[in-house]
């Protein structure tokens, strides 16, 4: 995907910066909210607000969905969906103002775009599988829960790292 | 004081713009970190770009030594954000689970969102995965329902755990992330061919700082218990005096006997007493117990009501004044204690009891030939045999912290 037209896009800020900046935004979201941050709760919502119109009786024989969308509860109706919209729309104005907001698969350069693809789609089905099963992803419970100190958010996060150290030799063609 | 009421500032429609705000923010940072760009997350985990760990203790950190510092100078109320709470075997599993999903797919749920947001076709494909992973999940959680609530430990941070000061951890998190930093950029220049010494002299400068601010936190110190009560006794004295939390023990019977209410009882006599004679189902609690207790009391859920249960009420007032201090909601002492209780429901040989004649006693005024505990009938007293006429003070109150974090709710 070469096109001559096509902007340079500007450099990332330092790690430590970024990590600097995130950390004040956490802060700021515990100091004003109470609630640290987080994203799959956001896609879990928007999932069963989808589920909710096509199959509302299903939603409400499960346990599991009906304290979101039982009856005429509606799924958006949580803070945590404003949130996910906010980390959508924030990625996407900085993505204009570095110019890197372009439709391009990236990937490592030994693999196909379709086998890309096709990992992507497995990474992803395990990544929320696990998010729900852990109670948070990356944001919600490493992140928020590491930086209260809660105990579990640490154990989570060293298994999230553990976990993939463990499989990064079998998938080193992947990526390298 | 934060954290803000803000339902009461913004109204709800403000208080989405500002989660929508926040979100922007963060979704921000994400990306100008370089997190939408999956090459960058991967190269974590081959030791040639360490910016994945650099981000995410830098935030850690930075946000844990804020936290703690606003919270140790008066500015923020820890007991009222949402600490994750611990299951220890669903959150490993899980970890591990989704450590593979990020070497395979090569993002987590929050990154996959700025990688859409930047139109990368892989984040997209990644987000929809993780869809239908949530989705798998929502369909087979039943069948293994007890695993996933499982090894439950409620509100359970690093200092309770190491049974240091909170201090004392900040600063221990805080060194062992610098020396993470400094191990990360070893990893770079051996792996990566990056040279550490072109990086920024002003990190640094950084890492100085969070140690200075760790140790300050540490000077600081955590408020105490009585430094909350201090800060809320105007508000607070006056239901103490005017009796709007003393319940009579007929309201007791009938929340006892009411299927609605999660009621918890916390005997806080001695233990010579608590065997003489106790209430069916009430746990026995020491009063320098009661600061830790109240940590599972603000994970329970929304319809609980604590009393509390003293001879008479000098220590469940003191129980009172340390449950109300550490944010817990719905909190009610026992009108007169035990000594009234069994005024009201009698025991055999109560006529011998010095009743009448040391009314405010805070000693147990009725005596048991044995410890009974609770094999007595007023034990347990029978809401319907008994009505009694008493003035309601129960009122279910909504707690203030969080009921949920953003990825459990």
């Amino acid at each position: 995907m070469i096109h001559s037209e096509r902007p340079i896009a500007g450099r990332y800020i330092n790690p430590y910066l970024a990590g600097g900046l995130l950390g004040v935004v956490l802060f700021l979201a515990f100091f004003v909210t109470g609630n640290g941050l987080g994203a799959s709760g956001g896609l879990n919502r928007i999932l069963v607000f989808f589920q909710d119109l096509v199959a509302p009786g299903h939603v409400d024989r499960t346990a599991y969905l009906l304290g979101m969308a039982g009856g005429d509860k509606n799924p958006l109706d949580h803070w945590i969906v404003f949130l996910t919209g906010g980390t959508v729309l924030g990625g996407f104005v900085s993505g204009l103002i570095f110019k890197r907001v372009r439709l391009e698969t990236v990937k490592g350069p030994h693999i196909s775009v379709r086998t890309r693809w096709l990992l992507a789609f497995a990474g992803g089905i395990l990544m929320g599988y696990g998010a729900r099963l852990a109670r948070g992803c990356t944001s919600g419970q490493a992140l928020s829960g590491g930086a209260v100190l809660s105990v579990g958010s640490w154990a989570f996060m060293l298994a999230v790292f553990a976990g993939g150290y463990m499989l990064a030799y079998f998938f080193r063609k992947a990526w390298n | 004081m934060g954290p803000l009421p803000l339902e009461e500032i913004f109204g709800t429609v403000g208080v989405y713009a500002i989660y929508l705000l926040i979100g922007f923010a963060f979704g921000a940072v994400l990306e100008m970190a370089g997190f939408a760009n999956t090459k960058i997350l991967a190269a974590q985990f081959y030791f040639k770009d360490q910016t994945v760990l650099k981000v995410m203790f830098g935030a850690i950190v930075t946000a844990m030594v804020l936290i703690f510092l606003s919270s140790g100078l008066g500015f923020l109320d820890y007991s009222q954000i949402w600490v994750s709470p611990t299951y220890l075997w669903p959150g490993i599993v899980g970890g591990l689970i989704m450590g593979f999903g990020f070497i395979i797919g090569g993002f987590c749920p929050g990154t996959s969102l700025v990688a859409l947001a930047t139109l990368k076709i892989d984040g997209i494909i990644f987000t929809l995965g993780a869809l239908f992973g949530i989705f798998l999940f929502g369909e087979t959680v039943s069948m293994f329902e007890g695993f996933w609530n499982s090894s439950y430990l409620g509100r359970f941070t690093i200092p309770e755990w190491l049974d240091l000061s909170t201090g004392a951890v900040v600063l221990i998190i805080v060194l062992m992330a610098v020396f993470m930093f400094w191990g990360a950029e070893q990893l770079e220049r051996i792996f990566g061919g990056k040279n550490p010494a072109q990086a920024p002299k002003l990190r640094f400068a950084g890492a100085g700082m969070l140690v200075v601010l760790a140790v300050v936190s540490i000077d600081v110190g955590q408020p105490t218990v009585k430094d909350v009560w201090q800060r809320i006794a105007a508000e607070k004295e006056p239901l103490l005096v005017n009796r709007s939390v003393q319940i009579h023990p007929g309201e007791l019977v009938d929340l006892i006997n009411d299927d609605q209410i999660n009621l918890v009882m916390l005997d806080l006599r001695d233990e010579v007493d608590y065997n003489l004679f106790h209430l069916k189902d009430v746990v026995s609690v020491r009063s320098d117990e009661l600061e830790i207790r109240s940590l599972s009391l603000l994970s329970a859920p929304q319809n609980t009501v604590t009393a509390l249960i003293d001879n008479n009420e000098q220590r469940s007032t003191e129980g009172w004044k340390v449950l109300v201090a550490e944010g817990v909601p719905n909190v009610y002492i026992l009108e007169g204690g035990m000594n009234y209780w069994l005024d009201i429901f009698g025991h055999d040989g109560h006529d011998g009891c010095p009743t009448a004649t040391q009314p405010d006693s805070q000693e147990f005024r009725h005596i048991f030939n044995m410890a009974i505990g609770a094999g007595h009938l007023a034990s347990e007293p029978d809401s319907e045999s008994i009505k009694m006429e008493y003035t309601s003070k129960v009122k279910l109150e909504k707690k203030k912290a969080p009921k949920a974090g953003g990825c459990s709710s």
